[in-house]
């Protein structure tokens, strides 16, 4: 296949190395690191008006975290010998360190605090279930049915602590994914200090925006009555990270604009022509200032309930397609322009081959398989049927 | 002995490594060659570069590399007058089967032939997730393609575009500075081709090595400085429009 070329490239540059795949990577494990933070939010800074979503947060991180090696092991050219990475990693790899990072994000954090936080449950479907559900349900109880009212006092302090740690360490996990890429200096394109941190920022935006989607889709669903309140806070959160998010890319740019050293006139040309879309179009204008504005303005004025849910509806879908955007144009864009500042390749997507877009929307779409499992077996819903609207929830651990 | 479950835990991750240290088996030798004796590079003397292919071809054939993909090629600059930010840069086939002339529009030609530097400092090696790519004792930057996992990360990191997968065996490939033959006492398939002594094969560490006396006489320069990575391909005579 004859990839298009444009000036010169090194001859060993014109494949690009880093598929879709590699996009869907840094974009579910933020929607990981997001959701975690919007579940923390409640557990730890007592923002009582998001409880709603707590749970369903946690299981919405849960699910992205289990797809989230995927990609990355569907690209790997020996995938049979990815284990490698824990049995003999090189401990100056920032991808060998991060496969730790991930199983302790996913041991030590995550499934800890889902099953503390539903242990008392576990315990009584465990009992009350009958046929393969019951058989599910005890092996979840890790074998302890104690739910004495001292062992679950013993659990809620357990998992305030996990969360207090799992801040940092979603934190560590996206930043991290953001330092695999900004601690390559032969890649101008990616090689920045600022890039751990914005990536963090923009793994809160998008989720923060999958979850609030995911409520709202979830209680129209089951046809319950959307909690204002919570609605309304998690936009604000959204507004707030999002600015920002984009405050620290316009840093970032600003900087780059500014410095213009060797490789600015060859990536400048890159974001006018081959970016241009995807970067300047979708990420910065629909996907990033938009929303703030769409956000914003619920700020300022004043909207009845329906026409709020459908802006925040709206912020939200663009704020996935922006982060979605911002991180193709990180990783595909940083791959079309040569080492050598004096040409640019093209990204020819396949369709339906292991690293084409067929396997792109399949590993995107089984997240939300796993989400609906999760669902079923630990039921993330408040217990009130119809949530007063600028009601209190109910205090944690009781639900 | 009894083994409890916690004893198992501990046992079963140290048997799987030992099963791979077992497996890994033990590497060719070369009963007459010390590595600590040595510390490889090369040098590259861009005017009496012809740009004749020759070196690409023969290094192709010696190494098996696949079509389309270059462990060594040659790039053809033409600068014009003062735009030394702005060369016009050529390299079909990685220059192969050498070059069309080139029209005699003013400005100066001439070929610059590049392969892996053999850093000391390797960004390759640095972000290898399971050390596949290593620096050997005398220099020599590797791969392990029986361990290397295809991750591409050291094809990002490298700042020269010396390395690529090889569709044959998904590993990372890159030169071995013809690391069979000069374990031999030979030296690389290219230099060995080159007609004009363009390339040769230096030893750092040989005191009678002639790189020295080059070294100390010329003005010699390495591509790209500012990465830092401690490269040992040096160029006599390199332009500042390379890169």
């Amino acid at each position: 296949m004859q990839i298009p070329v444009e000036g010169f490239m090194y001859p060993n540059e014109v494949e690009l190395q880093w598929s879709i795949l590699i996009v869907l990577y840094p974009f579910i494990t933020g929607l990981v690191a997001g959701a975690f933070i919007l579940a923390s939010l409640e557990r730890v800074f007592r923002v009582q008006a998001v409880k709603p979503t707590y749970r369903l947060a946690l299981l919405t991180a849960l699910a992205f975290l289990l797809v989230a090696p995927l990609p990355l092991q569907l690209h790997l050219g020996h995938p049979e010998r990815s284990l490698e990475m824990y049995l003999t990693p090189h401990r100056s790899s920032a991808m060998a360190m991060f496969g730790f990072v991930y199983l302790w994000y996913l041991m030590g954090v995550l499934l800890l605090e889902i099953w503390l936080d539903y242990r008392r449950e576990i315990v009584e479907f465990s009992q009350t279930a009958s046929g393969w559900k019951r058989r599910i349900y005890r092996v979840l109880t890790l074998g302890s049915s104690n739910v004495s009212a001292r062992s679950l006092r013993i659990d809620e302090r357990l998992g305030y602590f996990i969360t207090l740690v799992g801040i940092p360490s979603a934190f560590l996990l996206h930043g991290y994914v953001g330092f695999i890429f900004g601690s390559i200096k032969a890649n101008p394109w990616w090689s920045s200090p600022l890039m751990p941190i914005v990536f963090v920022f923009s793994a809160m935006v998008s989720g923060i925006s999958a979850v609030m989607l995911l409520y709202m889709l979830s209680t129209r669903l089951r046809g319950q009555q959307i909690d204002m309140r919570c609605l309304d806070t998690i936009a604000r959160y959204l507004l707030y990270t999002f600015i920002i998010d984009f405050s620290l890319e316009m840093l970032d740019l600003l900087q780059r604009i500014y410095e213009a050293d060797e490789s600015f006139r060859s990536l400048d040309f890159m974001v006018h022509t081959r970016l241009w879309t995807s970067q300047v179009i979708i990420q910065i204008l629909l996907g990033t200032v938009t929303p703030i504005v769409l956000l914003g303005v619920t700020q300022v004025l004043k909207f009845p309930d329906i026409a709020r849910k459908r802006i925040y509806g709206l912020a939200g879908y663009l704020t996935m397609i922006g982060i979605f955007a911002m991180r193709w144009n990180v990783v595909i864009g940083g791959q079309l322009f040569s080492k050598s500042f004096l040409g640019y390749t093209t990204y020819k997507m396949a369709f339906a081959t292991r690293e084409g877009l067929l396997t792109a929307i399949a590993l995107l779409i089984l997240p939300f398989i796993i989400l609906w499992v999760l669902v079923k077996l630990l039921p993330p819903w408040p217990e009130s049927a119809s949530l007063p609207s600028s009601g209190a929830a109910p205090a944690h651990g009781t639900s | 002995m009894d083994i409890t479950r916690r004893r198992l835990l501990v046992l079963l991750p140290a048997a799987a490594v030992a099963w791979k240290y077992v497996l890994a088996g033990t590497p060719e030798a070369s009963p007459n060659y010390q590595m600590t004796e040595h510390w490889w590079g090369m040098l590259i003397d861009i005017p009496k570069c012809i740009g004749c292919g020759s070196c690409a071809r023969a290094c192709a054939e010696e190494n098996d590399v696949p079509e389309g993909y270059y462990r060594t090629w040659i790039e053809r600059y033409h600068v014009e007058d003062w735009k030394i930010e702005r060369p016009e840069v050529e390299s079909p086939d990685g220059g192969k089967q050498g070059f069309p002339p080139h029209a005699d529009d003013g400005g100066k030609n001439f070929f610059v032939p590049k392969l892996c530097n053999h850093c000391a400092e390797s960004p390759c090696t640095q972000v290898c997730p399971v050390g596949a790519t290593f620096v050997t004792p005398d220099g020599v930057v590797l791969v392990d393609k029986s361990y290397c996992l295809g991750c591409r990360y050291c094809v990002q990191a490298c700042p020269y575009g010396c390395r690529f997968i090889n569709p044959k065996t998904n590993t990372a490939e890159k030169c071995s500075l013809c690391y069979h033959r000069i374990t031999k006492g030979l030296t690389t398939a290219c230099c060995e081709v080159c007609p004009t002594g363009a390339r040769q094969l230096a030893d750092l560490k040989n005191p009678k090595d002639p790189i020295h006396e080059f070294l100390k006489t010329h003005t010699v320069q390495v591509l790209k400085p500012h990465m830092a990575t401690g490269a040992k391909v040096f160029y006599n005579g390199m332009d500042g429009s390379v890169r």
